[in-house]
């Protein structure tokens, strides 16, 4: 088994590798015609004004932080569904334990609207229209 | 916990997917938010008014063509009704019934670049191709009957500037009767589709007093529930003697001020086309069509203002003349242009995908609101 | 199968010239190469079978000029990308311009070594096959983001942001949906998980289990979510954004991108395939007809067509609806799956058959559906004037 690991550290390094090496061929090929207006950054044909690294609101720092403790249980949940058979119905009641738990969280999350991107108060629409009314 | 963060200004166009041409907006927003986005137009500026002052009249018909290139048989249709109605001629029953199928047939065509386009910014790709190609049979019947594909310069003071070529009826007949089956596959795919109303409803209100207070015409008044159409209240050429109705945003039509009424007029003022198209097709009197007057036009002195229905709403020639052969002021009122006006007023915070929505909705042409 | 690498050594006579890990390194490379190679022409035939399946779609007809049938027109293309000036933006942070493509391709290239392509023919036999999968799949994120921010373009910068915000979530419905299957099957091993499936369609996941039936929905959803294609294409919104996080990417390292993509979703078709319709195995009992790997591409390419054809026909979704029908549709819906395969997991022999029936009744009751509705709205005439 650990074997086929040492196949998927050869895979690693092969595309790492295959990538730098088309970088190579094209290299030899094209041609390389920097000017000035070329590099500039591409800001539909204007002036930018700033640059684009600045501190700027994402809106899903909260969505991000769900997604944390979901993948985090989702890491726990694969060992658990490969011997829920094994072990039976006493993993299974612990599991449902476990998600409650969580559940709980995600409720409160959900009632609280941070699951909603954001609601824009200009155009008034609500997750009500994507259900189609 | 407030975080400090900073707006980011962006300049959409003037080269961009969804300008539609070159139209250059500054948008300021909050990561995907917009807060507020203000057009920046003139890119594509020609002095069209004031060149027009140096042309006769009928040499600035062609020009007219350039204000909306998308409908240019609609311009050409307004300019000659502004100059006829100065001199105070008539014009004979054949070529009242062409200019009618003309201008309605253009209007299918302009809203079907409108669907098409639309869509495209809905991130739809199918909608514009089937557009096009619906649009492409009535460009190839524009170029049997004026020579042109995109400028016709078709229309004449008193007149046009050639008669129906033979045959020609009954190939519109037979392209409007694959047209509507058309647009029902069109109606599957994009009118009803969940995607589509979803992102569409609810997106850019524009409450009936905002769309008055704009100065809006058109799908967009009409879709805020103003029933308005020169065509039908201030009636010019053969509408009078023509049944169609107005499509007005509302209970009937199901949406009502959004961005999906925008649509579904436009859309519902598709079939109505086709069906003015199909009444005047009906026993088209004989007549001469070519102009019955001088090529020199002189109108008598005085001043004239006349709106006509475009398909994107109402464009209004305001002439003066001195007598001479060349008129001493020309105006424009491009639909465009005013319906743009309402762009800044319902693109404040909303998304970056609702802006591009809004923006599709008004339908302009930078060529008429530049011009 | 244990032995693959043993016996393909021991068959080329390899042992007796070089020690095993060399002789091993060697054919993974080889493999590996293999698999790239394979990618690039996937990419190749793929933007091909797009762009004609489009054209039959929208009514053109599509490429037809470079060889037979338009069959070149891609490898012109590849040509063209790789003698194609590399525009490298003042302002952008060359390093993590140059590195974001290598990162995306090698998220696209990590997941197939796993993956079972017939019986005994897998790189990298894993135990925790899936999970590795669904790992190594996410590297893509960190690629966009990185290209998103390395451009110093806000175009870049909005769509590596969307990439992230949308693949993070929809990872958990995938893997939730993928749950579901796991805890049936018992095992994470891709080529075991086909082994389970052997025996018939019937034996299929999907119509094994109502609640299969339904994680496998989810799972195509939330595919076409992770691999950025309509309706969820969001990060590269060409509508919108210019052309997302790679606006600034030109020649080669965009085209590394594309074919990225391409790869990304043979990838999460495989998958889909592996977990709910059989793997490798043909639709009757006994061993696949013609060798396992041409039922599986085979199946693998009907996914693909699926998700061409949805790209064709719908538009894209908003950010915030997007968001919700992952976390307030997805996500609850997915649970519920879980936790029903879990309880079948523990159901004797006669459940199961009630399972597989009700699984079938779930999957004509589905069918039923889709084409009541499509009936039911298809060709509506236009009332008074005014579609409906």
């Amino acid at each position: 088994m650990y074997l086929h690991f040492g196949a998927v550290l050869v895979f690693l390094l092969f595309s790492v590798a295959f990538v730098a090496i088309i970088y190579g061929i094209s290299a030899l090929f094209r041609p390389a015609n920097p000017s000035a207006e070329k590099l500039t950054t591409y800001e539909c044909g204007e002036i930018p004004f700033g640059g684009s690294w600045i501190q700027f609101n994402l809106r899903y720092y909260l969505i991000a932080l769900v997604f944390l403790i979901f993948e985090v249980e989702v890491v726990f949940l694969y060992p658990w569904a490969v011997v829920l058979r094994t072990i039976g119905a006493f993993a299974f009641w612990e599991m449902i334990v476990f998600l409650a738990i969580l559940l709980v969280g995600f409720a409160y999350v959900w009632r609280k609207g941070d699951l909603s991107w954001f609601t824009p108060s200009g155009s008034g629409h609500t997750d009500a229209t994507f259900s189609g009314k | 916990m407030p975080f400090k963060t900073e707006e980011m200004l962006l300049n959409v166009g003037p080269q961009h997917p969804s300008t539609h041409g070159v139209l250059h907006l500054e948008v300021t927003t909050d990561g995907e938010l917009v807060t507020n986005a203000e057009p920046t137009i003139g890119y594509l500026h020609r002095c069209f008014e004031k060149y027009a002052e140096t042309l006769t009249y009928q040499q600035i018909i062609p020009y007219t063509d350039r204000l909306d290139y998308l409908s240019s048989m609609n311009n050409n249709f307004g300019f000659v009704v502004a100059v006829e109605k100065l001199m105070g001629i008539s014009v004979c029953e054949r070529a009242e019934r062409i200019r009618v199928i003309m201008a309605e047939l253009n209007r299918i065509a302009s809203h079907l670049m409108f669907i098409g386009s639309f869509s495209n910014d809905l991130g739809a790709m199918t909608p514009f191709l089937w557009c096009f190609r619906d649009r492409e049979e009535i460009l190839k019947i524009f170029e049997e009957v004026s020579g042109a594909r995109l400028l016709y310069n078709y229309y004449r003071i008193g007149g046009l500037a050639a008669d129906l070529t033979p045959g020609i009826e009954d190939r519109i007949h037979s392209f409007l009767n694959q047209f509507e089956a058309h647009m029902l596959e069109l109606d599957d795919l994009f009118t009803r589709n969940a995607i589509v109303i979803a992102r569409l409803k609810g997106v850019g209100m524009i409450p009936r007093e905002t769309a008055i207070a704009y100065g809006l015409s058109g799908p967009m008044l009409r879709a805020s529930g103003v029933d308005w159409d020169c065509r039908r209240d201030e009636p010019y050429s053969i509408y009078p003697s023509l049944r169609f109705e107005v499509p007005v945003g509302g209970e009937k039509l199901g949406a009502l001020g959004d961005c999906y009424a925008r649509y579904l007029v436009r859309r519902a003022e598709i079939d109505q086309s086709v069906s003015l198209v199909r009444q005047c097709l009906t026993d088209i009197p004989p007549g001469d069509v070519k102009e019955q007057v001088k090529r020199n036009v002189r109108p008598p002195v005085g001043e004239v203002y006349v709106r006509t229905e475009n398909p994107r709403g109402e464009i209004g020639f305001y002439l003066r003349s001195d007598g001479s052969t060349k008129p001493s002021r020309v105006k424009v009122r491009a639909p465009s242009f005013c319906n743009m006006s309402v762009f800044n007023r319902i693109s404040k915070d909303i998304l970056v995908a609702d802006m591009i929505a809004i923006l599709g909705s008004v339908d302009i042409v930078l060529g008429e609101i530049d011009r | 199968m244990q032995g693959m690498y043993e016996t393909l050594l021991a068959a080329l006579g390899a042992e007796r010239v070089v020690p095993f890990s060399v002789g091993f390194a060697a054919l993974v490379v080889v493999f590996a190469l293999f698999a790239a190679i394979m990618g690039a022409v996937v990419a190749l035939i793929m933007v091909l079978a797009e762009r004609k399946i489009s054209a039959d779609i929208q009514e053109r007809i599509g490429p037809n000029r470079v060889g037979p049938m338009g069959f070149f027109q891609t490898v012109a293309d590849a040509v063209k990308l790789l003698t194609k000036e590399n525009v490298l933006p003042r302002k952008a942070d060359s390093i993590l311009h140059y590195c974001a493509p290598t990162l995306v391709f090698t998220g696209g290239l990590l997941p197939v070594a796993a993956i079972a392509w017939s019986n005994g023919i897998v790189v990298a036999d894993l135990n925790i096959g899936v999970l590795y999968v669904v790992g190594t799949a996410s590297l893509g994120v960190i690629g966009r983001l990185m290209a998103g921010w390395a451009s110093n373009n806000k175009w870049s910068l909005l769509g590596g942001m969307r990439a992230a915000g949308q693949m993070i979530s929809y990872e958990i419905p995938n893997s939730i949906a993928i749950l579901s299957v796991i805890v049936l099957a018992g095992t994470l091993n891709l080529q075991e998980l086909s082994e389970a499936q052997k025996g018939g369609i019937h034996q299929w996941f999907v119509f094994r289990s109502p609640f299969a039936f339904v994680a496998c929905l989810i799972c195509l959803v939330s595919s076409l979510a992770e691999v950025n294609r309509t309706p969820f294409d969001l990060p590269e919104a060409e509508s919108e954004l210019v052309s997302g996080y790679h606006t600034e990417y030109s020649g080669i390292r965009w085209a590394i991108f594309m074919m990225s993509e391409y790869i990304g979703m043979v990838v999460v078709n495989a998958v889909a395939v592996a977990l709910f319709f059989g793997g490798w195995n043909g639709g009757l009992p006994g061993e696949p007809l013609l060798g396992g790997w041409i039922w599986y591409l085979l199946k693998i390419a009907a996914l693909m067509y699926c998700q061409v054809w949805v790209r064709f026909v719908l538009p894209r979704l908003r950010i915030d609806q997007l968001m919700s029908l992952c976390w307030k549709n997805l996500v609850p819906l997915g649970f519920l799956a879980l936790l029903g395969a879990s309880v079948q997991a523990l159901l004797g022999p006669t459940g199961q058959h009630v399972m597989m029936v009700a699984a079938w009744l779930t999957f004509g009751g589905f069918v039923t559906l889709l084409f009541a509705a499509v009936l039911k709205t298809r060709h509506v005439p236009a009332q008074d004037g005014i579609p409906r």
